[in-house]
Order: structure tokens, then C-alpha cells, then sequence
């Protein structure tokens, strides 16, 4: 029997902050598998919102020069997992961005694997975490510069927004970099709604929930700039933070 | 309209108010000035509500309701706007959708019907005008990138979109260049000059009292109002600084 028909535990790296009740149910997770062909591009919109579990393994490979645009909403149920490998050919560009809404007690993850195989990539990954109550939003994100990808261009942006002192969340970008002139950057922050501007919004007249809910909004909105269906993806977030309101 | 009785307040456990008397009746405006950290940002937020500036003893009533029983948004339902010394910045919240949203909010607690997109648009581009700030700032962020003197004039055109009872403006001079000034001036005379309304103005020279005359001010030093008079006080206080008032 291969290991790979177990579910994993705790003790994999890629699963340390998963709902191992959850996983054990979902297992096995089959891969669903994107390629570009070189030169393509391609969107997809992934929105995660149904069902009280749910947990899906994309793997993208991209040809040299081709270009694929990410967005993913994680936002539903009490578990929810989104874990995406790419593999980048010559000159291919990723962008991903990726807003998750955790409601009370839920755990939801990111979790990527970006590969850079041959020089002058360009990945780009913005991820903005919501946690409410009791919650556990997680990203777990990897780049790896495999030799002679030189010129590699990576970008990792994590922020996390805690609404209760119970919230929880776990930012863990990495690098692994075998090649010459490259150029990764991350910044991850994980932080509370600005109580100045919470006032501000009340002395005009906003409710809390109101305020919170229009703040919030603007901080998950930056994951979908500029996608194909940015409005759509806005309103399903919205939806999802008045949820969790 | 706003009657304050003996008001203590602390901030992180300070006190600051110490005693304040102050009765504002509709139709009036009266200036409050006062030395650096005499208190007068604090009476502001203490009658705003902000979070941290504790009430300690005293009373505020507000057209005949308690003031410090109501919510920070509840108090700006009841018509209470508060002008920011300085306004805050929001990245990522365009002043438009805000104010769209704090006017329907406030208009919704008082039971009076939501404003269209159509009717608030107008409204702001009136208000705009008013003030004469292009309407394309009301676009952006809430406060992002305004230089201090932007930032009060867009202050007063959400006040007047929001058309209060009792405006509390702190410092909204500070930034304004001569013209600014004027036309913030002119602005608060337009907005707030009416029979059932109210202004409190915060500040510490005469150039905005040139042009949004006062019927009363107030020197505030130790957190409490230590005097009173018309007009000719801020003039008075102009030639001889607080030492013989503040003592
Ligand atoms: N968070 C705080 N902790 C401790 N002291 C504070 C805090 N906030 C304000 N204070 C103090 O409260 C006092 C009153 O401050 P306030 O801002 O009300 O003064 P002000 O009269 O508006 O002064 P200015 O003319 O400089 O604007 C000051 O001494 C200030 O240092
Ligand atoms: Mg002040």
C-alpha cells in the first residue's frame, strides 16, 4: 500500500494547520491538473463557498511565456482548503490572488507551491485572510528557484485581518533558491481593523457591523484587482464578510 | 440644544475634563479656544463617543436625550458631526460609497426613506460645489493622499452632505491656506447657519472667526472653561495670549 492513499497528518509540513477530522473525510483529494500551452493564458476563479468541508489540489503548468490569472474567494464551511502547485517555464507569468473569510471557528488555508524551472518567471501572490471568532486562516506558500532559473521575478503578499482576540492566523512564506539574479520579496502583516478609522466611520454614522463590513471589504478587495470578474468575486466576498459580521 | 454639566472625563486613566459647564442653544455659535492639551480635542471625542475617553462624572443632553447613553453612530443619527482635528485615512474606501453609506445609515435610524444613487450623487456634487473641491476626490479613498488642507475641506462637504444639528469643528482651520479658509468659512456659514442648528468651533486664532462670527467663546485651560464672553474676547485673547485668563 503507497503512503499517498493515507490522509496526512499534522505532521506534514503542508498540513500542520489542517482540520485533520475534515481531511480524514475528504481523502483521498484528487489533483486537478491545468496546463497552458506555450504562449496561452488562461483565468479561472475558483470560489470555495459551499459545503461544511471542502478541499481541492490544483496543480498548473505553465509553458514557456504562457500566463495564467488565479483568483480564489475561500470562504465557506468549517473547513476549506485550496492548495495549488504551479511549475513556471521560460519567461510564464502566475499571478494569484486569493481572499479568505473565515467565520466563527472555521479553518481555512492557502496552501502554494510556485516553481520557477527556467529563467525570467514572474509569480505573484496576494493573499488577504479574514478570521472571526475561534477561526484559523493559514497560508502556507512556497517558492522554489530551481538551477538556471535566473532572472526569476517572485512576490509573496500576506496580510491577515484578526476580528476577535480568539482569531488565529498563520503566515508562512518560504524560499528555496538555486539560481543566480533573482529577485523574491515577501511581506506578510497580520493585524486588527484600524479602531481610529472603526471611529471615524461611526462618528459619520455607520453601525459597527457596517463599518467593520466596508473595511473589510476593501482589504480582501486587493486580491481581485484586475481580474476578469472582479465584480462578481467582490460581491461574493461581500456576502461572505456580512456572514461573518 | 447641547447643555454639559460638571463633565469629567479620563483617558487611559488620566483625567483630562475636569468639570466642564457648557450650554449651546440652537442658532448659536460659540468658540471654544484654549492653550495646547488644555482638553479641547478631548471634549470633542468625549461628546463624540470615541473609544478610551471615559466619562467620569457629569452629564450631557443632547435635544432633550442623554448623550453618553447613545452609541458613537447613534449620537451622529441624532445629528451630532464631529470635524476631525485630524481626519483620518481610509485606503480602499472611496469617499463616495462611505458617505453614501453613513447618510442612508443615519437617514434609516431617524426613519426617513434611503436617498438613490441618483439623488446622492446629486447632493454630493451640490455640496462639492459648495466647497469647491472637484468632484473626482470624492472618488478616492477615504482621506489617501489629501494634503492637510484637502483633508478639511472634504471634511466639510461630508458635513454637508450629512447636514447635522451640531457641528463640533476641531481645528478645521489648521491647513487651510487664505483661500481655503475663506471658502471653508463661507462653507460652515451656508451648511450650519440656521435657526435649529448649532456649531461649536475649535481653534486657536481669529482668522476663522473673521468669517463664522461667533456669539459666544470660551477659553478652555485644565479642562475646564475658565471664561466666556462675545466676540471681542478672541480678539482680546489675540493681543494677550491666555496668561491673565488661564491663571
Ligand atoms: N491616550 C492618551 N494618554 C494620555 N494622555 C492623553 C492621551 N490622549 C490625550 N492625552 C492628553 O490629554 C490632554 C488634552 O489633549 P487634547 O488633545 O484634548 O488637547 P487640545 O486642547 O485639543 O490641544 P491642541 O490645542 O494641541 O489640539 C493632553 O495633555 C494630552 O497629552
Ligand atoms: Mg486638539
Amino acid at each position: 500500500m503507497s503512503t499517498q492513499t493515507l490522509a496526512p497528518t499534522s505532521k506534514a509540513e503542508d498540513w500542520r494547520y489542517a482540520d485533520q477530522a475534515a481531511v480524514a473525510q475528504l481523502w483521498p483529494v484528487a489533483a486537478e491538473q491545468i496546463a497552458v500551452a506555450s504562449g496561452d493564458s488562461r483565468a479561472l476563479s475558483i470560489i470555495a463557498r459551499e459545503g461544511e468541508h471542502h478541499a481541492r489540489e490544483i496543480a498548473i503548468d505553465l509553458a514557456d511565456y504562457a500566463t495564467m490569472d488565479l483568483r480564489i474567494l475561500n470562504a465557506g464551511g468549517a473547513y476549506g482548503r485550496v492548495a495549488v502547485s504551479v511549475r513556471l517555464g521560460r519567461g510564464a507569468s502566475f499571478t494569484l490572488g486569493a481572499a479568505q473569510v473565515a467565520g466563527a471557528g472555521a479553518t481555512l488555508e492557502i496552501v502554494t507551491t510556485v516553481t520557477h524551472t527556467a529563467p525570467d518567471a514572474i509569480s505573484r501572490q496576494l493573499i488577504r485572510s479574514v478570521a472571526g471568532a475561534g477561526a484559523t486562516v493559514s497560508y502556507l506558500g512556497r517558492v522554489a528557484v530551481e538551477q538556471g532559473a535566473d532572472g526569476t521575478d517572485g512576490e509573496q503578499s500576506v496580510r491577515a485581518m484578526l476580528l476577535d482576540r480568539s482569531a488565529q492566523a498563520n503566515a508562512r512564506p518560504e524560499l528555496e533558491i538555486y539560481a543566480d539574479d533573482v529577485k523574491c520579496a515577501h511581506g506578510c502583516a497580520v493585524g486588527e481593523l484600524d479602531a481610529n478609522a472603526l471611529f471615524y466611520l461611526a462618528q459619520r454614522g455607520l453601525p459597527p457591523a457596517a463599518a467593520k463590513a466596508l473595511m473589510l471589504q476593501a482589504f480582501v478587495a486587493e486580491a481581485f484587482d484586475g481580474a476578469q470578474d472582479e465584480d462578481q468575486l467582490r460581491a461574493l466576498a461581500q456576502a461572505a464578510l456580512e456572514a461573518v459580521l | 440644544m447641547l447643555t454639559i454639566e460638571n463633565l469629567h472625563a479620563s483617558v487611559a486613566d488620566k483625567p483630562i475634563l475636569k468639570g466642564l459647564n457648557l450650554t449651546i442653544n440652537a442658532g448659536e455659535i460659540h468658540a471654544i479656544m484654549g492653550p495646547n492639551g488644555a482638553g479641547k480635542s478631548t471634549t470633542g471625542y468625549v461628546l463624540g463617543g470615541r473609544p478610551g475617553y471615559d466619562v467620569t462624572e457629569g452629564t450631557a443632553t443632547f435635544d432633550g436625550q442623554d448623550l453618553f447613553a447613545l452609541e458613537p453612530h447613534e449620537r451622529a443619527a441624532a445629528g451630532l458631526f464631529l470635524g476631525f482635528q485630524y481626519p483620518v485615512e481610509i485606503p480602499g474606501v472611496s469617499n463616495l460609497q462611505f458617505l453614501r453609506e453613513a447618510l442612508n445609515s443615519q437617514r434609516k435610524a431617524r426613519g426617513e426613506e434611503p436617498l438613490s444613487g441618483g439623488e446622492f450623487l446629486k447632493l454630493a456634487r451640490e455640496k462639492s460645489a459648495l466647497l469647491k473641491m472637484d468632484m473626482e476626490m470624492l472618488k478616492r479613498p477615504v482621506n489617501v493622499g489629501f494634503s492637510g488642507g484637502e483633508k478639511k475641506r472634504a471634511e466639510m462637504v461630508q458635513m454637508g452632505i450629512l447636514n447635522p444639528k451640531l457641528a463640533i469643528l476641531d481645528e478645521t482651520d489648521s491647513g487651510l491656506d487664505i483661500d481655503a479658509l475663506r471658502i471653508c468659512g463661507e462653507g460652515i456659514n451656508a451648511i450650519m447657519r440656521a435657526p435649529d442648528k448649532a456649531v461649536l468651533l475649535i481653534t486657536h486664532y481669529q482668522r476663522l472667526l473673521d468669517y463664522v462670527k461667533p456669539d459666544f467663546v470660551h477659553v478652555l485651560a485644565g479642562g475646564r472653561i475658565v471664561k466666556s464672553g462675545g466676540p471681542e474676547l478672541a480678539l482680546e485673547l489675540e493681543e494677550g495670549g491666555y496668561e491673565g485668563v488661564a491663571a
